[in-house]
């Protein structure tokens, strides 16, 4: 039995890790997961046919940091906003406090480069299979695995969904 | 984008300088884009289409496109490969509906027409009517509407099909110096590890030149000066074949010293010591072959670009779906006898490309911002003179001889 205090604090998690992103504050990214972590971003192609490659995989939280970093300092891409739209959420087991929780996720892409300003597109659309650990009473992830609906990326994947 | 226009090419001539300018029509014009079908993806080419570790059953298939025509590939039970245009000889229905999947018949849904793995029809309801009414002339002759068949050959795991009956074999194709790169990554029997899928909005031709290009490499891909990551862009050198429609480009490492060196100095944005890896175990690497490379980007006219970087192993295979976009399928792999530890390294160095790649998700984006600037001006032309204005194999890689030499084959085939 999830008590009322946990289940709002898992949610409050969840809530937290779509406004850390759409609000482009990707240094607070790494620090939603625990100390060890594991981010998957798994086309949904490679999920049904058990494949193992990820499209983005980090297990650990350098590993997240240095995505951030990369993002920042690295990549070139177009620039644009994101706004995560997550639903159904669901805390469908407990083993020994890892929570393991499901939810579905739309993401709006809105463009934010010189040609295409404000347009915006229904960008990656998928679902979340997390496993959420209690690390000093504040829920992190230990897991967060996105199997991606839209296995097709638009022109390319830099900010993490 | 209208992209079956009937409109017949009315070029203007190509710029009298050749291959060293290319009109940005040649990415844009949609006649340009049905005439490429035809001579080229339609014509005297090998297609790249699969691996055959993908369908490594009797009666698996796959099903996929050379250029935008969908086709099927299916393997018999004997382990040879036949490959057929995917539009059904009654009505013209797309046949087989799956990406993959084992049958050892395909049957159109529409009016069930059925056929073996060789795309031969045989089956056909209702073919003598009923009651005697009904049904086909009495000199209907199945053999007559197999599905379109296409010429399959192998090299090495790798699957290719062409349309063209009387092309050479798929040795001679490739070449003697191709072959010889394609062993070093295909001599062992390889295994699937997963797919990505990026779909560009640009023009295809604007990738197999990113790939027959070095000179962007750590110009454009900031990850490795970033992180301070000397990782040696400056060793290596492109090859072509005869013809120049292929191309190897390799590159290998020298020492720090020598690459900071040639870095320093040379008014370049991207050298920046500060930021180090968090988790630098992204970049353990293993040897694993006798001729050690950082990057291998082999490009097969037109579709296939082959590439080991570190130990991530995969194939590219270029789709072009409209004058203005194409999608990319990166097709990992790694080898059957591969221990866990090199599975774990080649999955972690999947981050290093692929549409989230941290050396590749750029290539992509320099095809767009290519695409987003030709709207007008179609007759202006890009310049590509770097390293001279020829075309053969260098020792280097300060130069842009294999984008001269896909052009001047690509110009050869489309007599533009």
């Amino acid at each position: 039995m999830v008590t009322l205090d946990t289940r709002q604090a898992i949610e409050d998690l969840m809530h937290d890790y779509v406004h850390c992103i759409d609000d482009d504050d990707l240094e607070r990214w790494p620090t939603l997961f625990a100390s060890q972590c594991l981010y998957r971003v798994v086309p949904r192609e490679n999920a049904d046919l058990n494949l193992p490659i990820a499209i983005m995989f980090c297990d650990s939280q350098g590993m997240l940091q240095d995505r951030v970093t990369a993002h920042r300092r690295a990549n070139l891409f177009a620039a644009h906003f994101y706004r995560h739209i997550v639903s159904s959420i669901q805390i469908t087991s407990e083993d020994n406090g890892v929570f393991s929780v499901r939810a579905n996720y739309v993401v709006f892409r809105t463009a934010a480069d010189a040609v295409h300003y404000g347009t915006t597109e229904v960008y990656s659309v998928g679902a979340y299979r997390d496993k959420i650990v209690f690390e000093d009473g504040t829920p992190k992830f230990r897991e967060k695995i996105v199997i991606v609906d839209t296995s097709k990326v638009s022109s390319l994947l830099v900010t993490p969904l | 984008m209208n992209t079956a226009s009937a409109e017949q090419i009315t070029p203007g001539p190509w710029p009298v300088e050749g291959v060293t300018r290319i009109p940005y029509r040649a990415f844009f014009d949609p006649a340009i884009y049905a005439q490429e079908q035809e001579r080229i993806f339609r014509g005297h080419t090998w297609n790249y289409v699969g691996l055959e570790a993908e369908i490594p059953n009797a009666a698996d298939f796959k099903a996929t496109f050379i250029g935008d025509t969908p086709i099927v590939i299916t393997r018999n039970k004997e382990g040879v490969f036949h490959g057929f245009v995917n539009r059904c000889a009654h009505r013209g229905a797309i046949v087989c509906r799956e990406p993959r999947g084992n049958r050892l018949r395909h049957q159109c849904v529409y009016h069930q027409w059925t056929y073996d793995l060789q795309g031969n029809l045989v089956g056909v309801p209702f073919r003598g009517g009923v009651a005697g009414k009904g049904g086909y002339p009495s000199d209907f002759q199945p053999a007559e509407h197999s599905l379109r068949k296409l010429r399959v050959e192998t090299y090495k795991g790798l699957i290719f099909a062409s349309f063209a009956d009387d092309i050479e074999s798929l040795e001679d194709y490739l070449g003697p110096d191709m072959r010889h790169w394609l062993d070093r990554l295909f001599s062992r029997p390889v295994q699937v590890l997963g797919y990505a899928r990026q779909y560009i909005h640009a023009n295809w031709k604007l990738y197999a030149e990113n790939t027959r290009d070095p000179y962007h490499a750590s110009l454009l891909h900031l990850f490795h000066t970033t992180f301070g990551i000397y990782r040696a862009a400056m060793g290596g050198g492109v090859i072509m074949d005869d013809t120049k429609r292929h191309d190897m480009l390799r590159a290998f490492r020298i020492s720090e010293a020598q690459e900071k060196e040639a870095y320093r100095g040379k008014d370049i944005r991207t050298y920046q010591e500060q930021y180090t890896l968090a988790d630098p175990s992204l970049l353990h690497t293993r040897k694993e072959f006798d001729v050690e490379l950082t990057n291998h980007i082999q490009s097969i006219f037109p579709c296939l670009v082959v590439q080991q970087i570190q130990n991530t192993l995969a194939t590219r295979h270029i789709l072009p779906k409209k004058p203005d976009e194409f999608e990319l399928l990166f097709t990992f792999f790694g080898y059957e006898n591969d221990d866990a530890e090199l599975r774990a390294i080649r999955i972690k160095q999947a981050n290093l490309v692929g549409p989230a790649g941290y050396i590749s998700m750029e290539d992509g984006h320099a095809a767009e911002l290519v695409q987003q600037a030709i709207v007008r001006d179609q007759e202006s032309a890009s310049f590509i003179e770097f390293g001279g204005r020829n075309m053969e194999s260098e020792e280097n890689l300060l130069t842009e001889s294999a984008i001269r030499g896909f052009w001047q084959y690509y110009r050869g085939v489309m007599n533009l």
